[in-house]
């Protein structure tokens, strides 16, 4: 559930941001959108390593009990 | 779909910061922002650091005050594992900060009041980390830091926003006679990506500071198990 919302928001601000169809030279090209997607991918990876980190302390603190 | 009960706030911030670092390169600009230019995005990436920064060491500056209310060993880790968080998200609104410097300016470093206290406070904040290495008895060494703490916080709130904003030129805005971001803002929509900015990466810092914790407090239970063995033993 927690992916598929990333997704739709990623994929929303990216159709909102073409959307406003501004020709400034900073996206003339279009490849801004290639940084952008990889900035997501990144922190994409980083939020579900976190997750996973969550997952692990807490799988430590069930034992401890 | 317990994990988000606990804690949803872990999912906002990932929605937060994951929009602002979109919505941050994507979003119209006004177009008088002089020698800036596009790096005026960096309003959504460095600005937050410093702000957020703010925010975690406020909330870390309150569990030392309730530490020394009601002393309490969760209390003081959070304080400095709050600080901790804190002074990363400062290293990197300085890193940001230098970096960012030298492609505008052509330095890294310049005597800018705001750079100074920063640098000050970054020492001060130093101390509080040697302070908690430098006590042995646990409890001692707990109240010894957050009586440190109450101190620092406005110390180092005076120094990096206090102090500059009384200082007669400072490079950044809203300091001394220097212009503030309002002024440039006539599109007005970078405020609806610098805000939510501030408070995603301020929860994602939060999030880390609160892994960090429980992590130490599983040390520490650790370490109380083995000594309990150990007298057993002996």
């Amino acid at each position: 559930m927690k992916k598929t919302a990333l997704i739709i928001l990623f994929l929303s601000a990216i159709l909102q941001a073409s959307a406003q169809g501004s020709e400034s030279l900073f996206r003339s090209s279009g490849k801004i959108y290639v940084v952008v997607g990889i900035i997501a991918i990144i922190f994409l990876m980083i939020a579900l390593y976190l997750y996973r980190l969550d997952r692990k302390i807490s799988a430590l603190e069930k034992k401890k009990k | 779909m317990k994990f988000l009960q606990k804690s949803w706030y872990k999912l906002l911030a990932v929605l937060i910061v994951g929009y602002t670092l979109i919505y941050g390169l994507l979003i119209d600009l006004p177009n008088d922002v002089g020698i800036l230019d596009e790096t005026i995005r960096n309003l959504f990436y460095h600005v937050p650091m410093w702000f957020g920064m703010i925010l975690i060491l406020l909330a870390a500056w309150i569990n030392s005050i309730l530490y020394l209310g009601k002393p309490n060993t969760k209390r003081d880790i959070y304080a400095s594992e709050l600080t901790n968080a804190g002074i990363l998200m400062g290293f990197c609104g300085l890193f940001t900060g230098m970096f960012w410097a030298y492609n505008t300016w052509g330095t890294a470093w310049t005597n800018d009041p705001k750079l100074n206290g920063v640098a000050a406070g970054m020492a001060m904040y130093g101390g509080y980390w040697l302070l908690q290495r430098s006590v042995a008895d646990a409890e001692k060494r707990a109240r010894l830091a957050a009586v440190y703490n109450v101190f620092v916080f406005p110390l180092f709130i005076a120094l990096i926003v206090i102090m500059p904003k009384l200082a007669q030129s400072s490079i950044h805005p809203g300091s001394g006679e220097s212009v503030n971001f309002k002024t440039y803002n006539s599109s007005n929509n970078m405020e609806m990506v610098f805000y939510p900015a501030v408070i995603g990466w301020c929860l994602l810092f939060v999030w880390i500071a609160e892994l960090r914790t429980r992590t130490r407090l599983l040390e520490i239970h650790q370490e109380h198990e083995e000594n309990s063995t150990h007298h057993i033993v002996s």
